[in-house]
């Protein structure tokens, strides 16, 4: 530690900062601009002005930036001089001269940096009295807006578009007061991380375009603390509600998960929520075969009159469901007739991932990703599938660069010298995949193969890392010379990492990548696992066991007899729509309990509407076995109730014990920790409902929360009373605590002062550091102590056929995700469905350029047009998966593919 | 694409340079020699040729003030408007060639033979006021001399 003096007050600060991050951590208020925790100092804006003074009887001093100047040990500053105060007004005053003052209609108003820094300034008068220059604004796609008449110039866009976020589609241009922030033309930003413009930009030149569309003002939103549902990496964010409609979702950081940053399918996945298809009412299928609305109370008794006292209820689960909710289903109908709601491939995977996971590879989370100094990813696309940790790999290969900083001296803060002093320098990053990826401009080498051709990869690398012989096996030269790279840098490494995951389907991949770190682990390195997962509970769901849909496929002829409830799974993406109609038809009655309209709908008895996550309190566990609670921002209408509530009733109905007894989620929680052990302490995951600060609730609304007795006016005099909510600790009110509660409780980030995101260095122990109070969850996957034998199976090399080529899943950020499909703006960025083919084996095919493609997969005939990937290997093609406009297929799999005749 | 002279002209600068990033204002200036300026596709084949994101070449390209995005005159006048020059009467001179090209500055004259362009000091204070007129310059301009600058065409 050293000792900072700031205007003769002496502080204990972090020598390895800057100025700028040690009196923001300090809590004093120094404006600034261009500096981000996460992206350091550049020194651009000037706006961070400071006193320096040589010593105690320097009473001169010279004018620094804050930003650009080391913590030293007693270093003598001021912020209150005169003329550093005098610099700082006229910094803003001259960035203000073009600015066109709109901030009435700005999207940014009430929660702009820019405004906030303004008044810290005290600049409060215009002087400037000459025209202002304008520029054209761009169409930048259906996520990010582009108003830059507003821009201050400060660069932290275009240094976290291109150089955090790898972008190349944007850029800045011009000079002098000319200077442009966009796109070489109009047109979608293709990054996939293009959203968190909206939070680095720190005025209204990029805003929310989703938001912009039902727009409500910061102050009031209603907001609470939630984690992302539309991935299994468990992303923090801040939903905000307003008048019903779900608004927006920003970032929530978390040390250990996301930190800053958030991907676009997590930001503007959200409006699924406000579907108007989506099921809202509780209905039931009449005589005639038609669903009619029922009241709820009437249905309920309905159903349990007709369920009778012993009728055998079947329950098939849901990895995009809570804990709780499966929990509830499992207890209703009995583990053994609670089925995993997923298919035979992905229990395969699910079941290894969570083997691997306990015995051999400890799970890395998204900071460990980061801090990795040498990583090889195999086979999984994580652009598409676990976005955020393709960009936790980008900053990885940073670590090179940060090293050769140290040695010169350069702090890693000094962004622009770290990155100059480079010059292109990178720690290893091995990208394995069948296709080429999105990540692999960060990447130091890529190997592309068939996945079985992977896994050998994985063994051939870990063979060389434990100098075992090959026990036979013999691997082609290409991939030795490969694997002996990869193996020399992945044992050169302090902290190695290796990346896999269940979306090719292929559990080979993930017993190599175990075998892999097991070896590496036997070498003394602390290697980690990390894993993409599909879906939001899909570690949660494992956890919990139970057998898949394939084994009750194996015994449908119990269905007849029995009541089948299939919780928030809409089954034919799963076994496709065939099989998902035979379990429906062959059960004796159904019961389907969803918010989204799928063919499930129109095949069940029953149809109750069940909430989103935003609309529910609930638990999750991620990709690294952390246990996550996210908690509900509104109370839905209309019949809309929490799966584990549909349940409930349902068993108190039958006058089943114990969820009979539930009434609060808590109560769930409790009777989860007492059945099943691996989940103990999951109550603690965040404060419980009973939590109070100061003997308050925490409130979900702002203080400035406006009309709060004028909304129903028109309706009643009499204000209503907030609806209750016995789930958390958290109120549906602007009464309330209103201060900094603990870190997974922080409904929003907002301070005195700091009206924007920039509030949150507010909620930090230190700038960038963890929240305060922060207990992010709970891991409840330790570590093995002792590594025991590892996975040893090397599959037989991949074999291309003359007759047939092996299609393998291709998943999109935007489609592949179920929930995030039912967005409007991500709608727009879906791919249209295709058959991606290697040159060579669409002209054995004879296809050319433009011509549709007949494919026969299975049982499935589908007509595709075709596109190029040189990439992929010989005799693989790719399919997409999970697009709304594509028929299930059970991938991967061998199919034939020729010409579609016209 | 790029003409086999460009190409073989980037390339003779290419010796200059650590990375393709650093050649791209000399790729530019090369282009902008053979073709007058550089059009929407001269930057996309600029781009191409040395492997950069378009929007790099574009931010390049619309930095420097003498490499022109749009179409200019056979020759392009710089007239410098800083202060010396000011002071010993640039805006005289403006106003003359104004009136002989027929143009405001940033325009092009209606023969398409020159472009009329301020420059803020060209470096030669001492024998204000200056102009160029394609690659040449021009000192201690006057009203008078300036039609015959124009006259040789340079
Ligand atoms: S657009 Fe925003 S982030 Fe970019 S330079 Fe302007 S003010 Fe800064
Ligand atoms: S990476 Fe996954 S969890 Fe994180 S924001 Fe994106 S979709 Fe959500
Ligand atoms: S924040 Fe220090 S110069 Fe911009
Ligand atoms: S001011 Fe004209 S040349 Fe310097």
């Amino acid at each position: 530690m050293a000792t900072l003096y700031v205007d003769g007050q002496a502080f204990s600060v972090d020598p390895t900062q800057n100025l700028l991050h040690e009196c923001l951590s300090l809590g004093l208020d120094l404006p600034y601009f261009c500096w981000h925790p996460a992206l350091g100092s550049v020194g651009a804006c000037r706006q961070c002005a400071v006193k320096l003074f040589r010593d105690e009887g320097d009473h001169q001093g010279v004018i620094v930036m804050a930003c650009m100047t080391p913590a030293d040990d007693g270093t003598r500053i001021s912020l209150v001089d005169e003329q550093a105060r005098d610099f700082r007004a006229r910094v803003i005053e001259w960035m203000m001269a073009h600015h066109p003052h709109d901030c009435p209609v700005c999207d940014e108003g009430g929660e702009c940096h820019l405004q906030d820094m303004t008044v810290m300034t005290g600049h409060v008068h215009r002087r400037y009295r000459f025209p202002k220059r304008t520029f054209d604004n761009q169409h930048l796609g259906p996520f990010v807006n582009h108003e830059m008449n507003r821009c201050i110039q400060c660069y932290r866009c275009v240094r976290f578009y291109n150089d955090y976020a790898g972008g190349t589609d944007f850029g800045v241009f011009g000079s002098r007061d000319h200077v442009y922030f966009g796109r070489a033309a109009d047109g979608v930003l293709e990054n996939e991380f293009s959203g968190n413009l909206v939070e680095v930009c720190p005025t209204g030149v990029f805003t929310d375009k989703t938001l912009k569309a039902h727009y409500t003002r910061k102050w009031d939103l209603q907001s609470a603390p939630s984690v992302c549902p539309h991935c299994g990496l468990g992303c923090h964010t801040t939903v905000a509600e307003h008048d019903g409609v779900l608004r927006r979702v920003q970032n929530r950081f978390s040390a250990d998960i996301n930190g800053y940053f958030l991907c676009d399918r997590g930001r503007y996945g959200y409006a699924f929520v406000n579907a108007p298809e989506r099921l809202r009412r509780t209905s039931l299928r009449n005589a005639a075969g038609r669903l009619n609305l029922a009241p709820a109370d009437a249905l309920l008794q309905e159903l349990c009159t007709r369920l009778g006292g012993n009728m055998p209820l079947i329950g098939i689960a849901s990895p995009r469901a809570s804990l709780e909710a499966n929990f509830a289903l499992r207890t209703l109908v009995k583990p053994e007739n609670f089925f995993l709601g997923w298919s035979a491939v992905e229990d395969a995977c699910a079941r290894t991932m969570l083997a691997v996971a306990r015995g051999i590879a400890p799970l890395a989370s998204l900071a460990e990703v980061e801090s990795s100094d040498a990583i090889l990813v195999l086979g999984e696309d994580i652009t598409q599938t676990a976005p955020r940790m393709a960009l936790a790999a980008r900053q990885a290969v940073r670590h090179a660069a940060f090293a050769k900083a140290k040695a010169l001296g350069i702090p890693v803060w000094q962004d622009l010298a770290v990155r100059q002093a480079a010059a292109g320098l990178k720690s290893p990053l091995f990208i394995a995949s069948v296709d080429a990826t999105r990540l692999d401009d960060a990447a130091t080498e890529c190997w592309r193969g068939a996945p079985d051709d992977m896994a050998r990869l994985g063994f051939a690398i870990g063979r060389r890392l434990s100098r075992e012989e090959a026990g036979g096996e013999t691997f082609p030269s290409a991939m030795e010379g490969f694997s002996q790279r990869v193996a020399r840098a992945l044992a050169g490494a302090a902290r190695p990492l290796v990346v896999t995951g269940s979306s090719l389907g292929c559990p080979a991949l993930l017993d190599a990548a175990a075998h892999l770190v097991g070896a590496l682990r036997t070498l003394g390195l602390p290697a980690k696992l990390a894993l993409g997962m599909p879906e939001r509970n899909t570690m949660g769901l494992a956890l919990m066991g139970g057998e898949s849909l394939h084994t009750l496929e194996q015994a449908t002829q119990k269905l007849p007899a029995c009541a089948l409830i299939v919780l928030e799974n809409d089954l034919s993406r799963r076994i496709g729509e065939a099989a998902a109609d035979r379990v429906f038809a062959q059960a004796g009655l159904t019961v389907l309990i969803d918010h989204k309209r799928h063919a499930g709908v129109e095949r069940a008895d029953y149809v109750l509407p069940a909430a989103t996550f935003a609309e529910e309190s609930g638990t999750t566990v991620n990709h690294e076995g952390r246990a996550q609670r996210f908690f509900q921002v509104f109370s839905p209408p209309d019949d809309i109730q929490a799966s584990w509530r549909w349940l409930r009733d349902i068993g108190r109905g039958l006058g089943r014990e114990p969820c009979d007894r539930w009434t609060a989620l808590d109560d769930v929680l409790h009777t989860l920790e007492e059945t099943l052990p691996v989940f103990h302490g999951l109550a603690q995951a965040a404060p419980e409902a009973t939590y109070r600060r100061h003997g308050l609730k925490l409130a979900r609304k702002p203080h400035r929360a406006s009309g709060r007795t004028a909304v129903h006016a028109h309706l009643d005099i009499h204000e209503h009373q907030p609806p209750t909510d016995c789930d958390s600790p958290l109120t549906f009110s602007m009464e309330g605590h209103q201060g900094s509660p603990p870190g997974p409780a922080i409904p929003v980030f907002w301070a005195p002062g700091w009206n924007s995101v920039q509030a949150l260095s507010h909620f930090q122990r230190e700038v960038g550091g963890t929240l305060c109070g922060e207990g992010p969850g709970l891991l409840l996957i330790a570590p093995a102590q002792q590594v025991p034998e590892f996975f040893q199976e090397i599959p037989p090399a991949f074999v291309p056929r003359d007759d047939a080529l092996y299609f393998v899943p291709a998943w999109h950020i935007f489609g592949s995700e179920e929930q995030s499909a039912g967005s409007p703006a991500v709608r727009e960025r879906i791919p249209a469905p295709y058959v991606a083919l290697r040159p060579e084996d669409a002209a054995r095919a004879g296809l050319a350029a433009g011509d549709t493609a007949a494919l026969e997969v299975g049982a499935v005939r589908l007509r595709l047009p075709w596109i190029a990937h040189p990439e992929l290997p010989q005799g693989v093609g790719s399919l997409p998966v999970g697009l709304p406009a594509m028929p299930w297929l059970m991938l991967p799999a061998w199919g034939a593919v020729a010409k579609a005749s016209r | 694409m790029l003409s086999e002279e460009e190409r073989r002209d980037i390339e003779r600068e290419a010796p200059n340079y650590a990375t393709r990033k650093a050649l791209c204002i000399d790729a530019l200036r090369i282009v902008q020699g053979h073709r007058g300026y550089v059009s929407d596709q001269a930057l996309q084949e600029v781009a191409d040729y040395l492997g950069l994101p378009l929007s790099h070449v574009e931010g390049v390209a619309t930095f420097y003030n003498l490499i022109f995005r749009h179409p200019v005159g056979a020759r392009v006048i710089l007239v410098c408007d800083s202060v010396s020059c000011w002071i010993m009467g640039c805006e005289r001179l403006l106003d003359r060639l104004r009136a002989h090209l027929e143009t405001d500055v940033g325009g092009t004259s209606p023969d398409g033979r020159y472009t009329l362009l301020t420059a803020p000091c060209l470096g030669a204070c001492d024998f204000a006021p200056v102009l160029m007129i394609g690659e040449t310059l021009h000192r201690d301009v006057t009203a008078e001399t300036l039609p015959d600058l124009l006259g040789k065409g340079g």
